[in-house]
């Protein structure tokens, strides 16, 4: 029995989304901007994908630009809003505990001379408003904060903090990869001008997102090309890839209630039995303001990486901190903000669940990851060589 | 400028490419099962190969798989080259054990052989255990071994206790030299390398007995001809790959800015630069530009002309002085070293007679050795051995045996 508990880094495509997708890459296989038969095939279930995203987030289909994920949507907001600005001083303010997507393109800005201010988060994961209103200056131009964060789960004030981007006249960027389909998505209510969103997270094909643009939002593409996407993303529509995301983001709100009760109780029963089985084991993040699907756990005395590769030898799949370009573990940055130790961080854990997950599943994991918490603990780091202490 | 001159003789343990093909290849996996099974590993437990990208290392993953052990690729992330940009040569650093290209090449060939396979992040490790004492070894006047430390403090200690905790009881790494478990004394002994132009015993002089009953090295009995005959058969990717000749860690080959641009980074400034070069009998010859950029035995880059060859003889770090002399000032007969590692006993009865070897390549000289005290010993060579350097270590040969070793004051 292999066990994925990694929903959070990606998920299965769905069965119904695999067969909207297989008639689009042989037999309709037109460009969606040809102006023949073949190419309005394209077109039409590319207008009728952005239907359903545009539904799935409250939007009207015109905000919806088609990208290549996540990440290229999170860089279109933060580049493309700060390059239609015509300030001359610009600011922009992130959290401590954004997405890489979000954090390395804020940092990427700063070396253009932009300023950016990273607000910090409680220990609880979650950023206080007021703090982000304290950081706003006469050239803010952006807020950028994620809703679900990746690795907590903690949801973030997302409508407080559009309130008080809608009262500066200060653009808000909301990063809801982790929370699309687990949370009910309205763009009105959260108050926001920009909003990423990505397929692969819930239940669509890798290397297909969106950015929503509000309209009267305005940002720069940042790719030069042909008048795609309403002249702010160039390139030939992925038809296939969006035809699985329209897909998806349809199949993402049908049943989502009653899914994401059923995950909550699978998540809780798997939490409650790491916790009180295994000695000074904590949950990092606030319990009740996160989605359902997601428990960061701190192993005390066990190291997250050696933990993270036994537990897959033994056929269960979960995940720890951020991997560095060579695919090694580096102390995640969100758990460092919240004030976490090195070491803690370094002994944490995120499992995620998903649709997918089932009982049986849940008390397999509580089965294996007991004794081999102990294992990892009992083995923990002493020097074998003690002949060459220098 | 001397700091670009100076190249040490090569003591990363990869170093020298020698080698000759032989007929024996064909045999080579019964070998390599044999050395790889024991018989106190119950035959079902996993090990976990040491794999850094290189052919040696990919080839032993490659043959315990063929011979169908349970296996899982390890592969440390050691030190971060973004952290000294300025260090990096313009062509793209390739075949370090550090670098990006060799972690996708460890996972190439685990991929290839479908074995798990984990990058683990050993980053503090070997800051703390072999960069630190590195820089320190070069500033206090001596010239370190980087590649023992790994060994001593990282790789057989670290990783194996990594490996352990993932539920391997053993490591196997790409190491030419051989591990035998002696029944009489009940002692797990170090051996040479049947190879003896790749034998890498040396850097593997510092491993406790409870790290050599848990480690295999699968290619101890091959030639590296054998072992890219065996890479090939078995189509490992990495089988044409070149050899590494550098410190993993120095892309460029030159420690002098690395060092430097370490020392800046940790925001310290290195002490005193400029100094006196002088000869034994106290004559100032000239100046040197910093200790670190030298070391015992250099002859090139001193920037010196005397008429006649003049060598570094000692680093006077006390007076900030550069010690220089001719080729017989450069010979002694006596040596202390610390730190020392006995493997067949726990300390040795009375005088030892052995064959004595003070750096990588060095032709091992017959010598007497007393102990003293557990960690401390006293070589007399038979005859005088030229540049005997402090930070290098002195490894104790009897045959084929590594009685055990020491770092040179």
């Amino acid at each position: 029995m292999h066990i994925y508990l990694d929903y959070n880094a990606t998920t299965p495509v769905d069965r119904q989304v695999l067969e909207a997708m297989l008639p689009y890459f042989a037999e309709n296989f037109g460009n969606a901007s040809s102006i023949h038969s073949y190419g309005q095939r394209g077109r039409s279930a590319v207008d009728a994908a952005r239907d359903s995203v545009a539904e799935l987030i409250g939007a009207k289909p015109a905000e919806i630009v088609f990208t290549s994920g996540g990440t290229e949507a999170d860089n279109l907001a933060l580049f493309g809003s700060v390059a239609a600005s015509n300030q001359s001083r610009k600011h922009i303010i992130a959290t401590a505990i954004e997405h890489q997507a979000v954090l390395n393109a804020a940092q990427a800005l700063e070396q253009q001379g932009i300023e950016v201010t990273y607000v910090p988060v409680g220990s609880d994961g979650i950023v206080d408003p007021q703090d982000i209103r304290r950081a706003l200056r006469p050239e803010t131009i952006l807020i950028s904060v994620m809703h679900a964060n990746n690795e907590l789960g903690t949801i973030q004030p997302i409508e407080k903090i559009g309130r008080i981007a809608a009262e500066a006249d200060v653009y808000f960027h909301c990063d809801a990869v982790q929370s699309a389909g687990k949370v009910p998505l309205d763009v009105e209510s959260l108050g926001v001008n920009l909003l990423s969103i990505s397929a692969h997270k819930i239940y669509g094909p890798k290397g297909v997102g969106a950015l929503y643009v509000r309209a009267g939002t305005s940002i720069e593409p940042q790719f030069h090309g042909g008048h795609h996407e309403r002249d702010r993303r160039p390139g030939t529509e992925n038809v296939p890839g969006i035809v699985g995301f329209g897909k998806a983001a349809e199949l993402a709100e049908i049943n989502r209630e009653a899914n994401e009760a059923g995950i909550e109780i699978l998540r809780d029963r798997l939490e409650e039995a790491l916790t009180s089985v295994l000695s000074a084991v904590r949950v990092n993040g606030n319990r009740s303001r996160r989605v359902a699907n997601t428990t960061n756990l701190a192993f005390a005395g066990a190291g997250g990486e050696a933990l993270l590769m036994a537990l897959d030898l033994q056929g269960i799949s979960c995940s720890t901190g951020a991997a560095c370009s060579s695919g090694a573990v580096e102390p995640s940055h969100v758990l460092l903000a919240m004030g976490l130790s090195p070491d803690e961080a370094r002994s944490s854990l995120r499992f995620s669940l998903g649709r997918g997950t089932t009982s049986d599943e849940i008390d397999r994991a509580i089965a294996v990851i007991p004794p081999t918490v102990e294992r990892l603990r009992a083995l923990s780091p002493r020097a074998l060589n003690t002949v060459h202490a220098r | 400028m001397p700091n670009q001159l100076v190249q040490l003789e090569p003591f990363c343990e990869s170093a020298d490419a020698r080698h000759s093909t032989q007929a024996r290849v064909a045999e080579a996996p019964a070998m390599a099962e044999q050395s790889g099974r024991r018989a106190d590993t119950g035959g079902v437990a996993h090990v976990a190969v040491a794999m850094s990208g290189g052919v040696d290392s990919s080839t032993v993953a490659a043959m315990m798989s063929a011979s169908g052990r349970q296996i899982i690729g390890l592969t440390m992330q050691l030190w971060n080259q973004r952290r000294l940009p300025q260090l990096q040569s313009a062509e793209p650093a390739q075949h370090r054990c550090c670098s990006i290209d060799d972690v996708y090449d460890a996972r190439r060939v685990a991929e290839h052989l479908r074995i798990p396979f984990y990058v683990v992040n050993f980053e503090r490790e070997f800051e703390k255990n072999v960069i630190r004492p590195f820089v320190d070894d070069y500033l206090q006047g001596r010239t370190p071994i980087p590649c023992t430390l790994c060994n001593n403090h990282v790789k057989f200690d670290q990783l194996l206790l990594t490996a352990r905790q993932i539920g391997a009881e053993r490591i196997a790494t790409g190491h030419y030299a051989r591990v035998r478990h002696n029944p009489e004394s009940g002692r797990y002994e170090l051996l040479r390398a049947v190879d003896e132009s790749k034998d890498q015993s040396y850097f593997l002089f510092g491993l406790t007995q409870e790290q050599l009953a848990r480690t295999d090295f699968p290619l101890g009995e091959l030639s590296k001809g054998e072992v890219r005959e065996i890479a090939r058969r078995l189509q490992v990717p990495v089988a044409e790959k070149p050899e590494s000749q550098e410190i993993c860690f120095v892309p460029t080959g030159n420690y002098v800015r690395f060092i430097e641009g370490y020392l800046h980074e940790q925001g310290q400034t290195l002490p005193e630069e400029a100094g006196d070069i002088v000869t034994t009998a106290g004559e100032v010859l000239g100046q040197h530009n910093g200790l670190h950029r030298y070391t015992v035995g250099q002859r090139k880059g001193l920037g010196i002309s005397e008429g006649r060859p003049m060598y570094v003889v000692a680093l006077d770090r006390a007076k900030n002085r550069l010690v220089v002399g001719q080729d017989g000032e450069l010979r002694s007969a006596t040596c202390e070293v610390r730190g020392v590692n006995w493997i067949p006993y726990a300390v040795p009865d009375g005088l030892l007679r052995a064959k004595v070897r003070i750096r990588n390549r060095h032709e091992p000289a017959d010598a007497e050795i007393s102990a003293v005290g557990l960690t401390d010993a006293r070589i007399v060579f038979d005859e005088p051995q030229r540049a005997i350097t402090p930070g290098q270590a002195a490894v104790f040969y009897s045959g084929e045996r590594v009685l055990g070793g020491g770092w040179i004051r």
